[in-house]
């Protein structure tokens, strides 16, 4: 069984670049939504062990909002795309070419909850798409979860999923900007056991 | 903040008075809190998994409830206390998202909370408190001393149990 542990630099630079391609596709959905420039890019992948992921954030009890997707299809796994909820209010503001402060403290008008999951459907449905084009693997995602709580209570849930397994998940930095403003998000995705071996047979860079 | 001892995800941390546990953002996992309130020594296990049993990886035993609450037991009675005096307290088990579908990951809380409970009744630990369920994440702070388990959410309020 392959863990995260042992990719090695080419395993982790196709990972980049798939990220990087599905983040361009992305950027192109969201403009066309919103009708603005808005960019997105990967600068990082890294790979945590898990206990690691809620200082990413900023600790296990800063509010974030959270959105997971199960992934099923040729591979199985989990996708979660999380910032910290001053962000993602922030992210929404941007999307919808509001001033800041126009959404409020939190997230919970039906106008903010479906643009920020709208915003998690493009980013893991594009990345998918990457992914599957490069690996000819047939992947689906579920419909989105949201849920806006502590990081590290909105973590367990999900890593508990895979937490018998694996230690560590596969981190993909995302940047969104429009015009001078820059937000970052983290997507994480943890395929199930085998599934990442799957994943690296199948781009060919299996070692 | 030096009187307090921080226990991470897959965990367990004993602590004698006036020292206290905290564990922060619990979603499904579950905080066993246990004390003697003889001797006001404690300790605190954040388990993450009902069972070890199915896992391919169960080195780590705090972090799962069969046997986190064996370990729970054998540290305890290390440090001098005795079986039947252990009282536990616990929380966390909540459900953090609404999903269409019947995954399992979706009751895993519910699971949690449910092997915890069987767990401790099978080594004889009695619970006297809980809060458990919900679906928002708990930071607690448990304090051997007087066996309080004060808990704190984002928007359900505060309280002591």
């Amino acid at each position: 069984m392959k863990d995260f542990t042992e990719l090695s630099c080419i395993q982790l630079d196709a990972l980049r670049e798939i990220g990087n391609i599905g983040a361009g596709n992305a950027a192109t959905a969201l403009a066309q939504m919103v009708q603005a420039k808005i960019d997105m890019s990967v600068p990082e992948v890294t790979i945590l062990p898990f206990d690691d992921v809620a200082k990413l954030v900023g600790g296990a009890d800063v509010p974030v909002c959270g959105l997971y997707f199960a992934v099923s299809g040729s591979i199985t796994g989990s996708i979660l795309f999380m910032l910290p909820i001053e962000r993602a209010v922030l992210l929404i503001d941007m999307i919808l070419g509001r001033n800041s402060s126009e959404t409020g403290a939190g997230i919970s008008g039906d106008l903010e909850t479906s643009v920020i999951m709208e915003v998690g459907n493009i980013i893991s449905a594009t990345y998918l798409n990457a992914l599957s084009h490069f690996t000819k693997l047939k992947l689906l995602t579920s419909i989105p979860a949201l849920a806006a709580d502590m990081a590290g209570a909105i973590l367990n849930g999900v890593l508990a999923q895979v937490g018998g397994v694996v230690d560590d998940v596969l981190v993909l930095k995302t940047m969104f900007t429009r015009e001078d403003q820059e937000i970052v998000g983290h997507f994480f995705m943890m395929p199930d056991s085998e599934s990442l071996s799957t994943i690296l047979q199948a781009l060919g860079v299996n070692c | 903040m030096d009187n307090i001892i921080q226990v991470g995800m897959a965990e367990l941390k004993i602590a004698a008075a006036p020292k206290k546990l905290l564990t922060a953002g619990l979603g499904s996992c579950i905080g066993i809190c246990v004390c003697s309130p003889a001797h006001q020594f404690g300790a605190l296990a954040h388990i993450m998994l009902p069972s070890s049993i199915q896992s391919k990886r169960s080195q780590n035993k705090a972090k799962f409830a069969d046997t986190a609450v064996e370990m729970i037991l054998e540290e305890m009675i290390k440090n001098g206390a005795s079986a039947s005096k252990i009282i536990a307290k616990i929380a966390g088990g909540a459900q953090m998202f609404k999903f269409v579908g019947d995954s399992n990951i979706m009751n895993i809380g519910q699971r949690n909370t449910l092997a915890v409970e069987e767990h401790l009744k099978r080594i004889g630990i009695k619970v006297v408190a809980k809060d458990t369920g919900g679906n928002f994440g708990r930071t607690i702070v448990f304090d051997p001393k007087t066996g309080d388990l004060k808990i704190r959410t984002i928007g359900h309020g505060e309280r002591t149990i």
